[in-house]
Protein backbone atom coordinates (compact mmCIF):
# COMPACT_ATOMS: atom_id res chain seq x y z
CA UNK A 1 0.00 0.00 0.00
CA UNK A 2 1.40 3.50 -0.90
CA UNK A 3 0.82 6.29 1.89
CA UNK A 4 1.82 9.69 1.54
CA UNK A 5 4.79 10.50 3.06
CA UNK A 6 4.10 14.46 4.25
CA UNK A 7 7.33 14.66 5.99
CA UNK A 8 9.29 14.31 3.04
CA UNK A 9 6.90 15.23 0.17
CA UNK A 10 5.76 18.24 1.29
CA UNK A 11 8.39 20.88 0.19
CA UNK A 12 8.05 19.14 -3.76
CA UNK A 13 4.33 19.68 -3.69
CA UNK A 14 4.71 23.21 -2.12
CA UNK A 15 7.10 23.83 -5.10
CA UNK A 16 4.96 22.19 -7.79
CA UNK A 17 1.78 24.18 -6.22
CA UNK A 18 3.72 27.49 -6.08
CA UNK A 19 4.82 27.13 -9.74
CA UNK A 20 1.20 26.55 -10.86
CA UNK A 21 -0.40 29.37 -8.35
CA UNK A 22 2.20 31.35 -10.35
CA UNK A 23 1.06 30.37 -13.57
CA UNK A 24 -2.63 30.68 -12.71
CA UNK A 25 -2.42 34.50 -11.87
CA UNK A 26 0.30 35.32 -14.43
CA UNK A 27 -0.60 38.44 -15.71
CA UNK A 28 -0.28 37.89 -19.13
CA UNK A 29 -2.33 40.65 -20.32
CA UNK A 30 -0.72 43.29 -18.34
CA UNK A 31 0.88 45.39 -20.73
CA UNK A 32 4.12 45.83 -18.53
CA UNK A 33 4.68 42.59 -17.67
CA UNK A 34 4.45 41.73 -21.66
CA UNK A 35 6.61 44.40 -22.30
CA UNK A 36 8.94 43.10 -19.17
CA UNK A 37 9.71 39.86 -20.90
CA UNK A 38 10.80 41.61 -23.55
CA UNK A 39 13.57 43.81 -22.04
CA UNK A 40 14.76 41.14 -20.27
CA UNK A 41 15.10 38.71 -23.81
CA UNK A 42 16.68 42.28 -25.46
CA UNK A 43 18.96 42.51 -22.40
CA UNK A 44 19.70 39.12 -22.50
CA UNK A 45 20.66 39.17 -26.21
CA UNK A 46 22.16 42.70 -25.92
CA UNK A 47 24.78 40.57 -23.54
CA UNK A 48 25.16 37.56 -25.70
CA UNK A 49 26.10 40.06 -28.14
CA UNK A 50 28.18 42.43 -26.98
CA UNK A 51 29.91 41.32 -23.93
CA UNK A 52 30.69 37.48 -23.79
CA UNK A 53 32.83 36.62 -26.72
CA UNK A 54 35.00 39.66 -26.67
CA UNK A 55 34.58 41.13 -22.73
CA UNK A 56 34.08 37.58 -21.13
CA UNK A 57 35.96 35.36 -22.39
CA UNK A 58 39.51 36.94 -22.05
CA UNK A 59 38.52 37.81 -19.13
CA UNK A 60 38.08 34.32 -17.74
CA UNK A 61 41.12 33.35 -19.11
CA UNK A 62 43.12 36.12 -17.49
CA UNK A 63 41.48 35.32 -14.03
CA UNK A 64 42.10 31.62 -14.89
CA UNK A 65 45.89 33.02 -15.59
CA UNK A 66 46.29 34.56 -12.09
CA UNK A 67 45.07 31.54 -10.29
CA UNK A 68 47.32 29.47 -12.05
CA UNK A 69 50.79 31.13 -12.85
CA UNK A 70 51.08 33.91 -9.78
CA UNK A 71 51.84 32.51 -6.75
CA UNK A 72 49.51 32.95 -3.98
CA UNK A 73 52.31 32.32 -1.38
CA UNK A 74 54.31 34.74 -2.53
CA UNK A 75 51.76 37.47 -1.67
CA UNK A 76 50.20 35.88 1.54
CA UNK A 77 53.75 36.33 2.85
CA UNK A 78 53.23 40.19 3.73
CA UNK A 79 50.25 39.05 4.74
CA UNK A 80 51.61 36.82 7.79
CA UNK A 81 52.17 37.73 11.78
CA UNK A 82 55.27 39.20 11.52
CA UNK A 83 54.84 41.41 8.43
CA UNK A 84 55.57 45.08 8.96
CA UNK A 85 52.06 46.52 9.46
CA UNK A 86 52.25 49.34 7.37
CA UNK A 87 52.71 47.39 4.61
CA UNK A 88 50.64 44.68 5.60
CA UNK A 89 47.53 47.97 4.61
CA UNK A 90 48.94 48.40 1.49
CA UNK A 91 49.71 44.79 0.41
CA UNK A 92 45.97 43.91 1.87
CA UNK A 93 43.89 46.71 -0.03
CA UNK A 94 44.96 45.67 -3.26
CA UNK A 95 45.86 41.78 -3.02
CA UNK A 96 41.82 41.18 -4.00
CA UNK A 97 43.42 41.30 -7.22
CA UNK A 98 45.41 38.60 -7.35
CA UNK A 99 43.95 36.69 -4.25
CA UNK A 100 40.45 37.13 -5.02
CA UNK A 101 39.31 35.75 -8.43
CA UNK A 102 36.72 33.66 -6.96
CA UNK A 103 34.57 35.03 -4.45
CA UNK A 104 34.00 31.74 -2.05
CA UNK A 105 37.96 32.43 -1.26
CA UNK A 106 37.63 35.55 0.66
CA UNK A 107 35.97 35.20 3.80
CA UNK A 108 38.47 32.21 4.50
CA UNK A 109 41.34 34.46 3.44
CA UNK A 110 39.68 37.12 5.80
CA UNK A 111 39.25 35.03 9.02
CA UNK A 112 43.31 33.70 8.29
CA UNK A 113 44.56 37.27 8.16
CA UNK A 114 42.66 38.36 10.95
CA UNK A 115 43.41 35.16 13.30
CA UNK A 116 46.77 33.83 12.22
CA UNK A 117 48.35 36.38 9.88
CA UNK A 118 48.51 40.66 9.87
CA UNK A 119 45.84 41.35 12.42
CA UNK A 120 41.99 42.85 12.08
CA UNK A 121 43.14 46.22 9.97
CA UNK A 122 44.61 44.54 6.89
CA UNK A 123 42.25 41.77 7.14
CA UNK A 124 39.47 44.12 6.87
CA UNK A 125 41.28 46.01 4.28
CA UNK A 126 41.26 42.79 2.29
CA UNK A 127 37.62 42.11 2.69
CA UNK A 128 36.24 45.44 1.50
CA UNK A 129 37.91 46.09 -1.52
CA UNK A 130 38.94 41.85 -2.33
CA UNK A 131 35.87 41.81 -3.82
CA UNK A 132 35.81 44.89 -6.18
CA UNK A 133 38.67 44.67 -8.03
CA UNK A 134 38.80 41.01 -8.61
CA UNK A 135 39.55 40.81 -12.84
CA UNK A 136 36.48 40.25 -13.86
CA UNK A 137 34.47 42.42 -11.70
CA UNK A 138 36.77 45.56 -12.86
CA UNK A 139 36.49 44.36 -16.87
CA UNK A 140 32.60 44.23 -16.68
CA UNK A 141 32.02 47.08 -14.92
CA UNK A 142 34.41 49.23 -17.15
CA UNK A 143 32.91 47.62 -20.08
CA UNK A 144 28.91 47.50 -18.97
CA UNK A 145 28.70 50.62 -16.85
CA UNK A 146 31.35 52.55 -18.04
CA UNK A 147 35.37 53.46 -17.75
CA UNK A 148 34.77 56.22 -15.33
CA UNK A 149 32.41 54.26 -12.66
CA UNK A 150 35.01 51.15 -13.31
CA UNK A 151 38.06 53.16 -12.83
CA UNK A 152 36.15 54.76 -9.66
CA UNK A 153 35.06 51.49 -8.38
CA UNK A 154 38.89 50.21 -8.04
CA UNK A 155 40.06 53.06 -6.85
CA UNK A 156 37.51 54.03 -4.50
CA UNK A 157 37.88 50.60 -3.10
CA UNK A 158 41.37 50.22 -2.28
CA UNK A 159 41.38 54.22 -0.44
CA UNK A 160 38.46 53.48 1.46
CA UNK A 161 39.31 49.97 2.29
CA UNK A 162 42.37 51.55 3.84
CA UNK A 163 40.83 53.60 5.88
CA UNK A 164 38.05 51.11 6.83
CA UNK A 165 41.19 48.38 8.04
CA UNK A 166 42.71 51.77 9.74
CA UNK A 167 39.27 52.44 11.68
CA UNK A 168 39.04 49.00 12.99
CA UNK A 169 42.48 48.48 14.25
CA UNK A 170 42.02 51.94 16.34
CA UNK A 171 38.67 51.11 17.30
CA UNK A 172 39.50 47.79 18.87
CA UNK A 173 43.12 48.44 19.51
CA UNK A 174 42.59 47.04 23.26
CA UNK A 175 40.92 43.85 21.89
CA UNK A 176 43.71 42.58 19.65
CA UNK A 177 43.57 39.68 21.38
CA UNK A 178 46.15 37.01 21.74
CA UNK A 179 47.19 35.69 18.06
CA UNK A 180 46.80 31.99 17.66
CA UNK A 181 49.11 29.67 18.65
CA UNK A 182 48.52 28.08 15.37
CA UNK A 183 50.75 28.26 12.19
CA UNK A 184 49.45 29.73 9.32
CA UNK A 185 49.72 27.55 6.48
CA UNK A 186 51.23 29.00 3.58
CA UNK A 187 50.58 27.03 0.21
CA UNK A 188 53.97 25.60 -0.80
CA UNK A 189 55.54 27.98 -3.82
CA UNK A 190 55.13 26.50 -7.01
CA UNK A 191 57.93 26.85 -9.48
CA UNK A 192 56.33 30.11 -11.45
CA UNK A 193 57.99 32.01 -14.31
CA UNK A 194 60.21 34.69 -13.76
CA UNK A 195 58.35 38.18 -13.25
CA UNK A 196 58.96 39.73 -16.53
CA UNK A 197 58.05 36.62 -18.28
CA UNK A 198 54.75 36.30 -16.44
CA UNK A 199 54.53 40.15 -16.98
CA UNK A 200 54.66 40.20 -20.76
CA UNK A 201 52.71 37.00 -20.47
CA UNK A 202 49.74 39.26 -18.63
CA UNK A 203 50.70 42.10 -20.69
CA UNK A 204 49.63 40.77 -23.95
CA UNK A 205 46.05 39.19 -22.62
CA UNK A 206 45.25 42.25 -21.56
CA UNK A 207 46.35 43.92 -24.69
CA UNK A 208 43.88 41.89 -26.40
CA UNK A 209 40.81 42.28 -23.53
CA UNK A 210 41.58 46.11 -24.41
CA UNK A 211 41.95 46.49 -27.50
CA UNK A 212 39.26 43.98 -28.99
CA UNK A 213 36.68 45.75 -26.68
CA UNK A 214 37.49 49.33 -27.96
CA UNK A 215 34.80 51.43 -28.52
CA UNK A 216 34.34 53.50 -30.82
CA UNK A 217 34.53 57.25 -30.32
CA UNK A 218 32.29 59.86 -30.94
CA UNK A 219 34.35 62.16 -33.14
CA UNK A 220 36.71 60.28 -36.16
CA UNK A 221 39.88 62.25 -35.12
CA UNK A 222 42.28 62.39 -32.12
CA UNK A 223 44.03 59.41 -30.45
CA UNK A 224 41.42 57.19 -29.51
CA UNK A 225 39.96 57.28 -33.15
CA UNK A 226 43.57 56.04 -34.24
CA UNK A 227 43.11 53.37 -31.54
CA UNK A 228 39.75 52.63 -32.79
CA UNK A 229 40.90 51.97 -36.28
CA UNK A 230 43.22 49.96 -35.30
CA UNK A 231 42.00 47.61 -32.64
CA UNK A 232 41.95 44.30 -34.67
CA UNK A 233 45.27 44.76 -35.60
CA UNK A 234 47.12 45.40 -32.34
CA UNK A 235 44.60 43.01 -31.25
CA UNK A 236 46.14 40.52 -33.70
CA UNK A 237 49.68 41.94 -32.66
CA UNK A 238 49.64 40.99 -29.01
CA UNK A 239 47.50 37.60 -29.93
CA UNK A 240 50.88 36.91 -31.85
CA UNK A 241 53.17 37.75 -29.20
CA UNK A 242 50.96 35.50 -27.12
CA UNK A 243 51.30 32.24 -29.05
CA UNK A 244 54.79 32.81 -29.33
CA UNK A 245 54.76 32.98 -25.84
CA UNK A 246 52.88 29.85 -25.23
CA UNK A 247 55.33 28.24 -27.46
CA UNK A 248 58.23 29.29 -26.04
CA UNK A 249 57.80 29.29 -22.38
CA UNK A 250 54.96 27.17 -21.92
CA UNK A 251 56.06 24.35 -24.07
CA UNK A 252 53.06 24.24 -26.02
CA UNK A 253 53.23 22.75 -29.63
CA UNK A 254 54.73 24.97 -32.41
CA UNK A 255 53.06 23.65 -35.10
CA UNK A 256 49.32 23.57 -33.04
CA UNK A 257 49.97 26.68 -32.07
CA UNK A 258 50.55 27.53 -36.02
CA UNK A 259 47.62 25.99 -37.05
CA UNK A 260 45.22 28.35 -34.97
CA UNK A 261 47.27 30.91 -35.98
CA UNK A 262 47.08 29.98 -39.31
CA UNK A 263 43.29 28.86 -39.18
CA UNK A 264 42.55 32.86 -37.92
CA UNK A 265 44.33 34.41 -40.63
CA UNK A 266 42.88 32.67 -42.81
CA UNK A 267 39.56 33.50 -41.88
CA UNK A 268 40.12 37.50 -41.51
CA UNK A 269 41.31 36.99 -44.73
CA UNK A 270 38.48 35.69 -46.38
CA UNK A 271 35.68 37.39 -43.65
CA UNK A 272 37.29 40.94 -43.08
CA UNK A 273 34.06 42.26 -42.02
CA UNK A 274 33.65 39.52 -39.26
CA UNK A 275 35.58 40.36 -36.69
CA UNK A 276 33.71 38.27 -33.95
CA UNK A 277 33.79 35.18 -36.29
CA UNK A 278 38.00 35.86 -36.52
CA UNK A 279 37.79 36.20 -32.83
CA UNK A 280 35.89 32.35 -32.15
CA UNK A 281 38.14 31.19 -34.23
CA UNK A 282 41.18 32.35 -32.58
CA UNK A 283 39.93 31.71 -28.75
CA UNK A 284 38.75 27.77 -30.06
CA UNK A 285 41.79 26.94 -31.17
CA UNK A 286 43.59 27.91 -28.04
CA UNK A 287 40.89 26.47 -25.65
CA UNK A 288 41.39 23.40 -27.85
CA UNK A 289 44.90 23.05 -27.82
CA UNK A 290 45.61 24.11 -23.98
CA UNK A 291 43.20 21.72 -22.93
CA UNK A 292 44.15 18.91 -24.48
CA UNK A 293 47.66 19.57 -23.55
CA UNK A 294 49.27 17.40 -20.75
CA UNK A 295 51.60 20.23 -19.58
CA UNK A 296 50.26 23.44 -17.42
CA UNK A 297 48.30 25.03 -19.76
CA UNK A 298 46.26 22.33 -19.68
CA UNK A 299 45.65 23.30 -16.10
CA UNK A 300 45.54 26.72 -17.11
CA UNK A 301 42.38 26.45 -19.08
CA UNK A 302 40.72 24.11 -16.92
CA UNK A 303 41.30 27.28 -14.26
CA UNK A 304 39.35 29.28 -16.65
CA UNK A 305 36.90 26.74 -17.65
CA UNK A 306 36.30 26.11 -13.76
CA UNK A 307 35.57 30.29 -13.66
CA UNK A 308 33.00 30.31 -16.75
CA UNK A 309 31.56 27.26 -15.67
CA UNK A 310 30.54 28.75 -11.77
CA UNK A 311 30.08 32.68 -12.96
CA UNK A 312 28.11 32.60 -16.84
CA UNK A 313 25.03 30.72 -15.50
CA UNK A 314 24.47 32.91 -12.58
CA UNK A 315 25.41 35.95 -14.96
CA UNK A 316 22.86 34.86 -17.48
CA UNK A 317 19.98 34.45 -14.93
CA UNK A 318 21.13 38.12 -13.27
CA UNK A 319 20.89 39.83 -16.55
CA UNK A 320 17.22 38.11 -16.82
CA UNK A 321 15.83 39.42 -13.85
CA UNK A 322 17.52 42.48 -14.09
CA UNK A 323 16.12 43.11 -17.55
CA UNK A 324 12.66 42.18 -16.53
CA UNK A 325 12.63 44.22 -13.41
CA UNK A 326 14.11 47.29 -14.69
CA UNK A 327 14.47 46.79 -18.70
CA UNK A 328 17.24 48.75 -20.39
CA UNK A 329 18.01 52.44 -21.45
CA UNK A 330 15.24 54.31 -21.72
CA UNK A 331 12.49 51.29 -21.24
CA UNK A 332 10.76 50.07 -18.28
CA UNK A 333 10.32 46.81 -16.68
CA UNK A 334 8.19 45.68 -14.12
CA UNK A 335 9.37 48.13 -11.15
CA UNK A 336 8.31 51.53 -12.32
CA UNK A 337 10.98 54.33 -12.95
CA UNK A 338 9.55 57.02 -10.26
CA UNK A 339 10.54 54.68 -7.91
CA UNK A 340 14.13 53.98 -8.76
CA UNK A 341 14.43 57.81 -9.32
CA UNK A 342 12.71 58.28 -5.78
CA UNK A 343 14.68 56.02 -4.04
CA UNK A 344 17.99 56.61 -5.60
CA UNK A 345 18.16 59.44 -8.34
CA UNK A 346 20.36 62.67 -8.42
CA UNK A 347 23.50 62.76 -5.52
CA UNK A 348 21.86 63.36 -2.15
CA UNK A 349 22.74 62.23 0.76
CA UNK A 350 20.01 59.90 1.79
CA UNK A 351 20.21 58.29 -2.09
CA UNK A 352 23.66 57.67 -1.58
CA UNK A 353 23.08 56.10 1.83
CA UNK A 354 19.71 53.78 1.02
CA UNK A 355 21.96 52.31 -2.19
CA UNK A 356 24.85 51.53 0.47
CA UNK A 357 22.53 50.75 3.02
CA UNK A 358 20.42 48.30 0.43
CA UNK A 359 23.83 47.13 -1.06
CA UNK A 360 25.36 45.80 2.33
CA UNK A 361 22.90 43.47 3.32
CA UNK A 362 21.55 42.21 -0.50
CA UNK A 363 23.59 39.12 -1.74
CA UNK A 364 25.08 39.41 -5.16
CA UNK A 365 26.02 36.30 -7.06
CA UNK A 366 29.52 37.35 -8.79
CA UNK A 367 29.14 39.87 -11.37
CA UNK A 368 24.91 40.17 -11.15
CA UNK A 369 25.57 43.71 -9.21
CA UNK A 370 26.56 44.99 -13.25
CA UNK A 371 23.53 44.32 -15.10
CA UNK A 372 21.01 44.83 -11.85
CA UNK A 373 22.89 48.61 -11.74
CA UNK A 374 22.83 48.92 -15.14
CA UNK A 375 19.01 48.57 -14.90
CA UNK A 376 19.24 51.40 -12.06
CA UNK A 377 20.97 53.44 -13.90
CA UNK A 378 19.06 53.54 -16.74
CA UNK A 379 16.07 54.31 -14.59
CA UNK A 380 17.13 57.49 -13.10
CA UNK A 381 19.82 55.92 -10.41
CA UNK A 382 22.41 58.47 -9.63
CA UNK A 383 26.14 58.18 -10.63
CA UNK A 384 26.95 58.33 -6.83
CA UNK A 385 24.83 55.91 -5.41
CA UNK A 386 25.83 53.73 -8.26
CA UNK A 387 29.08 53.86 -7.13
CA UNK A 388 27.82 53.53 -3.32
CA UNK A 389 26.14 49.94 -4.19
CA UNK A 390 29.07 48.65 -6.54
CA UNK A 391 31.49 49.27 -3.27
CA UNK A 392 28.69 47.75 -0.24
CA UNK A 393 27.84 45.55 -2.59
CA UNK A 394 29.73 43.04 -3.44
CA UNK A 395 31.77 43.57 0.07
CA UNK A 396 28.94 42.13 2.27
CA UNK A 397 25.67 40.57 2.16
CA UNK A 398 23.22 39.06 4.93
CA UNK A 399 24.77 35.99 4.20
CA UNK A 400 28.40 36.77 4.99
CA UNK A 401 27.26 39.00 8.09
CA UNK A 402 26.16 36.29 9.51
CA UNK A 403 29.94 34.27 8.81
CA UNK A 404 31.37 37.18 10.18
CA UNK A 405 29.84 37.44 13.21
CA UNK A 406 31.04 33.27 13.90
CA UNK A 407 34.88 34.48 12.80
CA UNK A 408 35.02 37.76 14.93
CA UNK A 409 31.91 38.26 17.06
CA UNK A 410 28.88 40.66 17.01
CA UNK A 411 30.59 43.74 18.13
CA UNK A 412 33.21 43.73 15.02
CA UNK A 413 31.28 42.65 12.55
CA UNK A 414 28.13 45.65 13.43
CA UNK A 415 30.92 47.86 13.87
CA UNK A 416 32.65 46.59 10.72
CA UNK A 417 29.04 46.84 8.70
CA UNK A 418 28.93 50.63 9.70
CA UNK A 419 31.78 51.46 8.38
CA UNK A 420 31.42 49.79 5.48
CA UNK A 421 28.06 51.83 4.75
CA UNK A 422 29.41 55.74 5.59
CA UNK A 423 32.53 54.88 3.18
CA UNK A 424 30.25 53.64 0.17
CA UNK A 425 28.05 56.48 1.12
CA UNK A 426 31.09 58.99 1.56
CA UNK A 427 32.68 57.66 -1.59
CA UNK A 428 29.24 57.93 -3.34
CA UNK A 429 29.53 61.31 -2.60
CA UNK A 430 32.07 62.42 -3.57
CA UNK A 431 32.01 60.29 -7.42
CA UNK A 432 28.57 61.58 -7.55
CA UNK A 433 29.86 65.31 -7.00
CA UNK A 434 32.05 65.90 -9.30
CA UNK A 435 31.08 63.53 -12.32
CA UNK A 436 27.28 62.83 -11.84
CA UNK B 1 42.10 3.29 8.86
CA UNK B 2 43.41 6.32 7.39
CA UNK B 3 41.28 10.00 7.80
CA UNK B 4 41.03 11.78 4.60
CA UNK B 5 39.65 15.36 5.37
CA UNK B 6 38.58 18.01 3.07
CA UNK B 7 38.73 21.50 4.18
CA UNK B 8 36.20 23.77 1.39
CA UNK B 9 33.31 26.22 2.62
CA UNK B 10 31.63 24.44 -0.26
CA UNK B 11 32.86 26.57 -3.37
CA UNK B 12 32.71 24.42 -6.45
CA UNK B 13 36.36 23.74 -5.87
CA UNK B 14 36.14 22.37 -3.10
CA UNK B 15 33.61 19.83 -4.46
CA UNK B 16 36.17 18.91 -7.02
CA UNK B 17 38.58 18.12 -4.60
CA UNK B 18 36.49 16.06 -2.73
CA UNK B 19 35.57 14.17 -5.30
CA UNK B 20 38.98 13.67 -6.98
CA UNK B 21 40.32 12.33 -3.78
CA UNK B 22 37.47 10.24 -3.26
CA UNK B 23 37.94 8.42 -6.80
CA UNK B 24 41.68 7.96 -6.29
CA UNK B 25 41.26 6.61 -2.67
CA UNK B 26 38.61 4.06 -4.19
CA UNK B 27 41.07 3.47 -6.69
CA UNK B 28 43.56 2.57 -4.79
CA UNK B 29 41.37 0.20 -2.07
CA UNK B 30 42.12 2.22 0.81
CA UNK B 31 40.78 1.91 4.04
CA UNK B 32 39.59 5.40 4.77
CA UNK B 33 36.93 7.47 5.80
CA UNK B 34 36.05 10.85 4.31
CA UNK B 35 35.27 13.79 6.15
CA UNK B 36 33.88 17.23 4.59
CA UNK B 37 35.03 20.05 6.90
CA UNK B 38 33.01 22.80 6.07
CA UNK B 39 32.65 25.45 9.21
CA UNK B 40 35.09 28.06 8.52
CA UNK B 41 36.12 28.43 12.36
CA UNK B 42 37.09 24.45 11.83
CA UNK B 43 38.99 25.14 8.97
CA UNK B 44 40.83 27.72 10.85
CA UNK B 45 42.18 25.47 13.21
CA UNK B 46 43.92 23.51 10.83
CA UNK B 47 45.86 27.02 9.92
CA UNK B 48 44.43 26.65 6.10
CA UNK B 49 43.55 30.35 4.66
CA UNK B 50 43.59 29.36 0.95
CA UNK B 51 40.49 26.63 0.04
CA UNK B 52 40.09 23.94 -0.58
CA UNK B 53 42.57 21.77 1.28
CA UNK B 54 43.36 18.47 2.02
CA UNK B 55 44.94 16.67 5.17
CA UNK B 56 46.05 12.85 5.50
CA UNK B 57 44.94 11.68 9.20
CA UNK B 58 45.10 15.42 10.17
CA UNK B 59 47.87 17.09 8.57
CA UNK B 60 47.29 18.73 6.17
CA UNK B 61 48.70 18.44 2.56
CA UNK B 62 47.91 20.14 0.26
CA UNK B 63 46.11 24.09 0.19
CA UNK B 64 44.99 26.91 -2.33
CA UNK B 65 44.26 24.16 -5.20
CA UNK B 66 43.02 20.77 -6.79
CA UNK B 67 46.20 18.72 -7.17
CA UNK B 68 45.85 15.99 -9.88
CA UNK B 69 44.29 12.28 -9.70
CA UNK B 70 48.52 11.12 -10.05
CA UNK B 71 49.37 13.76 -6.99
CA UNK B 72 46.53 12.55 -4.78
CA UNK B 73 47.21 8.95 -5.46
CA UNK B 74 50.74 9.41 -4.18
CA UNK B 75 50.16 11.73 -1.62
CA UNK B 76 47.49 9.19 -0.39
CA UNK B 77 50.22 6.20 -0.73
CA UNK B 78 53.11 8.18 1.06
CA UNK B 79 50.91 9.08 3.97
CA UNK B 80 49.17 6.04 4.62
Amino acid sequence: MIVMNWRTEWKKLAIIAGVFLTFFYLPLDSARFENAIMEALHLTKWYAREHVLLCLIPAFFIAGAISVFISQASVMKYLGAGANKILAYGVASVSGTLLAVCSCTVLPLFAGIYRMGAGLGPASAFLYSGPAINVLAIVLTARVLGVELGIARAVGAVLFSIVIGALMHLIFRKEEKEKASIQMLIPEEESSLPLWKNALYFASMVGILVLANWGKPDEMTGIWAIVYSYKWMGSSFFAVALGVMLVCWFELVWWKVGLVALATAVFAFIFPGQPLLVFFIGVAGLSFFTSTDKGITSEWFASSWGFARQILPLLLLGVLIAGALLGRAGQEGLIPSEWVAWAVGGNSLTSNFFASFAGAFMYFATLTEVPILQGLISNGMGKGPALALLLAGPALSLPSILVLRGIMGLKKTLVFSALVIVMATLSGMIFGTFFG
Amino acid sequence: MMKIQILGTGCPKCKKLAEVTEAAAKELQLNYELEKITKINQIMAFGVMMTPALAVNGVVQVTGRVPSAEEIKNLLLTNR
